[in-house]
């Protein structure tokens, strides 16, 4: 469906061979999930034959998606998460792109940075900050909520875990949407100029290397500190460091920035949602993991079959590729009661898909959580609510479902 | 009907009728004792309901499956009592069982 996404029709009337969910433009204009919802009743595990990416399996319901997830030994991570296949002279790579064994030591290198002991020690500084971030908002002003409040404050937590410089730290914003935004994923950016900006994302993380291989490793709780003077990953080649340091920089920005602002976007939508955590604040932390499943801010990861697989009477053959759909699975009626609906007082509101399952489940989802729980608390402390003024502008990505604009009026108490 | 005894990071003990057949896990979320997550649903893949059984009760269970070892894995504070409560099935010889319940989970 390459060149017909023919977003204005309606899908139950393409022919489902021409479906092609991985077009970016279906996100940016939020018209997939008409399309997802035909893929889940009429072809759940769905061949699409050409697409930027060439040909890939689309898996859209939540329990297909969890028995692939949890044979990694068929499904190998290993070439990347994303449809796309990373070009043969510019191939970064990190822990969530490789299988066992290599995966699991590389993985735990950095795991103590969110252990919960860690989180415990973050929790006042991230909450001093939102403090900050939130009292120098403008008062019954119309702004961008995601510029100034959901790229801010996640911004400002990365820094911290990279104990990068405070003043600079929106380089880090700015590498993190060059890394995903990039035209061979269907987005906006010249291939040449999101290399030139990994390769100074590289050369700046390196001086910090540098430096941090004299510091004590028992005193400092930095994720490059970590990495310098853990045996697994002291030894990283330049591209691998690299592609660790894209991993962390995009999985602890890009996805709890889109899930503020959604939370935003989703609380103006569903009103009498926003009326009970007003008078019950207590609510929050289960209003938290609905958000995150309402937006799931990641839209897939990819796969790739090891062997021929059978499901659902079709054969996944060995060296295909296959993206496990999130949000279409955060939107299964099979396991989730009233999908569509946004609800914050679910009884088992952490079942949903948004982080993965199986041993490439999210690292930091607990520090998504918390933070996503301080802002919240914050917020409700402070205003009366938050006006959304319009539709939000939506990032070009089928990988990474956020917003580049959400323009907003805070109300006082 | 077997019981189960569970205890808390902070002491606190719950103990609590379960029945053969399901899990730990179930046990726990069931009788809403605090501190195990579940979030996968008793999938063996999300590793929230992570508990430490001492190696007396340890000895009658069923020895970990490759999946529960590589999702134990993950977990920086693994001990040698560390299991997977979704994958421990109660049973009349599992009657009485201690299960500690871990100060965060993951």
């Amino acid at each position: 469906m390459s060149e017909a996404v023919q977003l204005d029709k309606d899908p139950y009337a393409i022919p489902l061979e021409e479906f092609d969910v991985s077009d970016a433009r279906l996100f940016m204009e939020d018209s997939h999930w008409g399309y997802f919802e035909r893929l889940r009743k009429e072809d759940p595990v769905h061949y699409c034959k050409d697409s930027l990416f060439g040909p890939y399996w689309s898996i859209t319901r939540f329990n297909d998606i969890m028995e692939i997830e949890k044979n990694h030994e068929v499904f190998s991570s290993e070439g990347g998460i994303t449809l796309a296949d990373r070009p043969a002279d510019f191939q970064t790579v990190n822990f969530i792109s490789l299988d066992p064994p290599r995966h699991d030591v590389q993985r735990k290198a950095v795991t103590g940075v969110v252990a919960p002991m860690n989180l415990a020690k973050l929790e006042p500084i991230i909450r001093e900050r939102a403090e900050k971030i939130l009292d120098s908002l403008p008062i019954g002003e119309e702004f961008n909520w995601v510029d100034l409040v959901s790229i801010e404050l996640t911004t400002q937590m990365l820094a911290t875990l990279f104990d990068f410089p405070f003043e600079d730290r929106r380089k880090l914003t700015f590498w993190s949407d060059m890394a995903t935004g990039g035209e061979l994923n269907g987005g906006p950016i010249p291939e040449t100029e999101r290399r030139a900006a990994l390769l100074e994302c590289l050369e700046v993380f390196t001086g910090l290397w540098n430096e941090r291989v004299h510091r004590d490793p028992s005193e400092a709780i930095d994720l490059i500190t970590m990495m310098a003077h853990n045996p697994n990953t002291q030894d990283m080649d330049p591209m691998e460091y690299l592609g660790n340091l894209i991993l962390l920089i995009v999985g602890g920005n890009d996805t709890t920035r889109n899930s503020i602002s959604g939370g935003v976007y989703f609380l103006n939508q569903f009103p009498e949602e926003f009326a009970k955590v007003k008078n019950d604040h207590s609510l929050i932390p289960t209003m938290v993991p609905e958000i995150i499943r309402y937006q799931t801010p990641l839209a897939y990861m990819r796969r790739r079959a090891t062997q021929d697989y059978e499901i659902r009477g079709k054969t996944i053959k060995a060296g295909d590729k296959v993206a496990m759909w999130y949000v279409s699975a955060n939107r299964d009626d099979e396991v989730i009661e009233n999908p569509d609906q946004f609800i914050i007082d679910r009884k088992t509101p952490r079942h949903h898909m948004s982080f993965g399952f199986g041993i490439h489940r999210c690292m930091g989802n607990r520090l998504a959580e918390m933070q996503l729980r301080i802002i919240w608390e914050e917020i409700l402390k402070r205003f009366d609510h938050i006006e959304v003024t319009g539709e939000p502008e939506r990032v070009q990505s089928s990988f990474v479902k956020g917003y580049t604009e959400l323009n907003t009026i805070l109300h006082a108490k | 009907m077997p019981t189960v005894k569970f205890i808390e990071f902070n002491g606190t003990e719950h103990t609590v009728d379960a029945n053969n057949g399901e899990s730990i896990m179930v046990a726990a979320t069931s009788n809403l004792v605090p501190g195990i997550d579940a979030d996968c649903g008793g999938e063996c893949s999300c590793a929230t309901c992570h508990v430490l059984i001492d190696a007396e009760w340890r000895a009658k269970l069923e020895p970990t499956t490759d999946t529960e070892e590589s999702m134990l894995d993950l977990n920086p504070d693994r001990t040698e009592d560390s299991r997977l409560s979704c994958q421990i099935i109660v049973s009349d010889a599992l009657d009485g069982i201690v299960v500690n319940l871990p100060e965060f989970q993951y």
